[in-house]
C-alpha cells in the first residue's frame, strides 16, 4: 500500500524542520560555543568545610586575568552572599554542593546549573547589567527550599551600583 | 479483521482490566486533592494546616500516585483489555492477578511511607536524598508487577500469532505490545538505580551514593517514561478515535511506523533532562539532542494521520467544504471530546517540548515553573485526559453498565482543558521569568514574588478548576460503577483502515526493532557511563531533610 501524497509532503516537511532545528542548535553550538554547563571534575562533598577552594570560598583573579567564583550551595543558602562582580566582564562560576542537589539559576537570566555533591558544575557568564539579582535553589532540597536564595551583586565599572 | 468487535463484559478477564482502572482512579483522586492545595500554597493562599512539610509531603504523593500509581495501573487495565477484545484471549490470568497484587502491595507500602512523612523525596527521589527503604522498595514491586503484565500480554499476543502466522499485527495490540518494549527498555534503567544503588544503600548497607549516577540511571527510565504515558494514548487515537467518530483509519502502515519508531527513539534521550549537570559531556549531550529532535518526527505523522482520519469521518457524513467536517463529529461523545482536546494540548506540548530539548535554550527554563507547565499539558492532559474519556468508554464494556451522570461526563473534559490553559500557561510564563518550580511559596524567601505573583495567582484559580473537574470525573465513575444502569455490555470495536495492510510486514517485526533499539540504547549510555565510573569519584553520605 502506498502512503497519500498529502501525508508524504507533510513527512518530509517534519522532516526538514528537525533537521533545521538541530542544525540551528549545532550551528550556534559550534560557531558561538553555546553549550550547557558540561564540566567533569570531582570533589569530595564530606571534606568540603576543610576544602581549599570551597571550605570559604571566595571570588579570586586567575593570573590570566579570569574572574573565578567559587560558590557552595548548603542547606539553605549559597556562599559566599552575597557574590559581588563587575559587568561586562566574562565570570566563571564554579558551583558544588556539601549535602543535598541543588539547582543555582540566576533569576532573569540564562545562568542555571545544577549543584550536585561530589561534583563541581562550572560556566561562564557575563553581566551586561549593574544591579542585584536573585539566585534561586531550583531543585527540591528540603523543607526551606523555596527560602533557599542569594544575591548577586553585578557593580559597573565605577565601582558602584546603578 | 481489525474492525471486529468482541464483547468481553463480564468475563474474569473485564473484571482483571477493570480492578486496575479502580485502582487508578482512586489514586488519581487522591492526588489531584492534593494538587489544588499546591497550587494555593505556591500562590501564598493560606489556607488551615498550610506548612513546607505539608506542601513537599503533597508534592511527593501528587507526582507518585499521578506519574506512577495512576498511569501504571490504568494503562495495564487498558492493555489488558484491549489485548483480550482484540485476539480474544490473555494467556496467564493468574499471573496476570499476581502482578496486580505485587503492583499493589508495593504501592501501597510505598505510599504509606510517604504520607506518613518519611519519605518527601518527590517522585524524582534524586539521591543523596534518602527515603525509608519501603519508598523504594514499594516503587520496584509497582515495576515488577507491571513486568509481569507485559508477560502475560506478549504470550496473548505470541499464543494468537502461532494460529495467525501470516496476518499483520492487530493494530490496539501493536501499539500495546510496542508500549511494553519501551517500558521494558525504560525500566532497566531504574532497576539498576534501585537494586545497585538505592535499595541497598537505604538498608545502610553502603554508606555513600553517587548522585549522578543515579540521575543518569533514572533518567535513562525517566524519558521514555513518557512515552509509555503517551503510547497508549496514541493507541486509542488510532484504533478507537476515529471509530468513534464514523471514520476510518488513514494510514494503517503509518501508525505501524509510528509505535516502532517510539520503540527504538523513546530511551537513548535521558540526558536531555540533565543538560545543566556536571559530569555528563557536552558532546553526549548533544548527541541525545539529535535524539530527542528524531522522535517529534513520529508524533508529526501521528497529528496528520489522527486528523485525516477524523476528516474522512466528516466526509463519509457528506462534509464538503474546507473546515466543515470538523462539526460532523461527535463533540457530545466525553471521550471522543476528551481525546479531541488532548490532541489539543499535545499540540502545544509539543512547542513546549522542542523548547526545552533544545541544548542551548534549554537553559533559560531548566527547572522552573516552565516545565511544571510543560508536563501538566502533556502527561496531565495528553495522556489523563485520554485516560478518563477512555474510562468513560471502558466502565459501559467492562462491567455492562450504562454511564451514569452523562451531561458531568460532558462537561468534564472542557473544565479539565481549561483549567490546565490557565493553569498552565500561568506557570509557563512564570518560568520564563524565574520562578523555580516547586516552592512552598511563590515569594521563596519572603521578597522575590514579584515578577511572577499574579501569575501564581491565575494559576491557582487553574488549579481549582482542574479540582472541579476531576471530582466530576470521580463522581462519574463511582455512579456509574455503583448505580448505573445494568446494560447488555457493548462490543469493543476498532476503527478499520482505509488500505488495512493485509500481509505481515517490516513494521510488525517487534524481536528485530527489539535489537535495533538495544543497540542504541547501549551507544547512548555505555560509553559515558563507563567513563563516569572510571572517573575517580567521592559518593555521598544520606540526607533526611523534610
Amino acid at each position: 500500500m502506498s502512503v497519500d501524497t498529502y501525508e508524504r509532503i507533510w513527512m518530509w516537511g517534519a522532516g526538514g524542520l528537525i533537521v533545521a532545528f538541530l542544525a540551528v542548535i549545532g550551528i550556534t553550538a559550534v560557531t558561538q560555543a553555546i553549550h550547557p554547563p558540561s564540566h567533569i571534575e570531582t570533589v569530595d562533598p564530606t571534606t568540603i568545610s576543610e576544602h581549599p577552594e570551597f571550605g570559604d570560598p571566595k571570588m579570586r583573579v586567575e593570573p590570566d586575568g579570569r574572574i573565578v567564583v567559587p560558590v557552595l550551595a548548603q542547606m539553605f543558602g549559597f556562599w559566599p552572599n552575597p557574590i559581588e562582580v563587575p559587568v561586562n566582564t566574562p565570570i566563571t562560576f564554579r558551583i558544588t554542593s556539601a549535602d543535598v542537589v541543588h539547582g543555582f539559576q540566576v533569576v532573569g537570566t540564562n545562568a542555571n546549573a545544577m549543584a550536585v555533591p561530589g561534583y563541581v558544575s562550572q560556566f561562564t557568564y557575563t553581566f551586561k547589567k549593574a544591579g542585584n539579582y536573585d539566585i534561586a535553589c531550583n531543585e527540591y532540597c528540603g523543607l526551606m527550599h523555596h527560602a533557599m536564595v542569594g544575591i548577586i551583586t553585578v557593580t559597573d565599572a565605577t565601582g558602584g551600583q546603578r | 479483521m481489525s474492525g471486529q468487535g468482541a464483547v468481553i463484559g463480564g468475563t474474569p478477564q473485564a473484571r482483571l482490566a477493570a480492578t486496575h482502572i479502580a485502582v487508578a482512579v482512586a489514586a488519581f483522586g487522591v492526588a489531584a486533592c492534593m494538587g489544588v492545595l499546591q497550587g494555593l500554597s505556591i500562590a501564598d493562599v493560606e489556607f488551615p494546616m498550610r506548612s513546607e512539610s505539608l506542601y513537599y509531603l503533597f508534592v511527593t504523593a501528587h507526582g507518585v500516585l499521578m506519574a506512577l500509581v495512576f498511569t501504571t495501573f490504568f494503562i495495564m487495565g487498558l492493555g489488558y483489555a484491549l489485548t483480550h477484545a482484540q485476539l480474544g484471549r490473555l494467556v496467564g490470568l493468574k499471573t496476570a492477578w499476581l502482578g496486580f497484587w505485587i503492583a499493589l502491595v508495593g504501592t501501597v507500602g510505598a505510599v504509606y511511607t510517604i504520607l506518613t512523612g518519611q519519605s518527601t523525596v518527590l517522585y524524582t527521589f534524586y539521591p543523596p536524598m534518602q527515603a525509608h527503604p519501603m519508598f523504594y522498595i514499594g516503587a520496584t514491586m509497582l515495576v515488577i508487577g507491571s513486568w509481569l503484565w507485559g508477560g502475560v500480554v506478549i504470550a496473548s499476543y505470541r499464543s494468537w500469532k502461532r494460529e495467525h502466522p501470516t496476518q499483520p499485527v492487530p493494530m490496539a495490540t501493536h501499539g500495546t505490545i510496542a508500549t511494553i518494549i519501551v517500558w521494558y527498555l525504560a525500566t532497566a534503567g531504574v532497576a539498576m538505580e534501585m537494586l545497585f544503588q538505592l535499595i541497598p544503600w537505604s538498608l545502610g548497607w553502603v554508606e555513600t551514593i553517587d548522585p549522578i549516577v543515579a540521575r543518569t540511571l533514572f533518567w535513562w527510565f525517566g524519558h521514555p517514561l513518557v512515552y509509555f504515558w503517551l503510547m497508549p494514548a496514541y493507541v486509542l487515537w488510532y484504533t478507537v478515535m476515529p471509530r468513534i467518530a464514523g471514520g476510518r483509519l488513514f494510514s494503517d502502515k503509518l501508525a505501524r511506523m509510528v509505535f516502532i519508531l517510539f520503540v527504538i527513539l523513546s530511551t537513548p534521550v535521558g540526558f536531555h533532562h540533565q543538560f545543566s549537570d556536571p559530569g555528563i559531556s557536552a558532546s553526549w549531550k548533544f548527541a541525545h539532542t539529535i535524539t530527542t529532535f528524531a522522535i517529534l518526527f513520529p508524533s508529526f505523522v501521528t497529528a496528520f494521520t489522527v486528523i485525516a482520519s477524523l476528516e474522512v469521518a466528516g466526509r463519509l457524513k457528506g462534509a464538503k467544504g474546507l473546515f466543515d467536517w470538523i462539526g460532523t463529529l461527535p463533540w457530545k461523545d466525553p471521550f471522543f471530546l476528551a481525546m479531541a482536546l488532548a490532541i489539543l494540548s499535545f499540540a502545544f506540548g509539543g512547542f513546549g517540548g522542542a523548547i526545552n530539548a533544545a541544548y542551548g535554550m534549554n537553559s533559560m527554563v531548566h527547572n522552573t515553573a516552565w516545565i511544571m507547565g510543560h508536563f501538566h499539558v502533556t502527561l496531565g492532559t495528553t495522556s489523563a485526559l485520554t485516560f478518563m474519556g477512555a474510562t468513560y468508554w471502558l466502565m459501559p464494556r467492562l462491567l455492562g453498565r450504562q454511564l451514569a451522570l452523562p451531561a458531568l461526563a460532558r462537561i468534564q473534559p472542557w473544565l479539565w482543558f481549561i483549567g490546565m490553559g490557565i493553569f498552565s500557561t500561568s506557570f509557563h510564563i512564570a518560568g520564563l521569568r524565574g520562578l523555580p518550580r516547586r516552592v512552598y511559596s511563590g515569594a521563596l524567601a519572603g521578597e522575590q514574588g514579584g515578577a511572577w505573583e499574579s501569575l501564581t495567582q491565575a494559576g491557582a484559580i487553574g488549579g481549582i478548576v482542574l479540582f472541579v473537574s476531576a471530582l466530576c470525573f470521580v463522581a462519574v465513575v463511582l455512579a456509574t460503577w455503583l448505580g448505573g444502569k445494568r446494560i447488555e455490555p457493548p462490543a469493543f470495536e476498532f476503527a478499520v483502515a482505509l488500505e488495512p495492510v493485509t500481509e505481515k510486514g517490516l513494521w510488525d517485526r517487534f524481536g528485530l526493532w527489539t535489537i535495533v533499539a538495544i543497540v542504541l540504547v547501549i551507544l547512548a549510555y555505555a560509553y559515558p557511563l563507563i567513563t563516569l565510573l572510571m572517573t575517580p569519584r567521592f559518593g555521598s553520605p544520606p540526607f533526611q531533610p523534610f
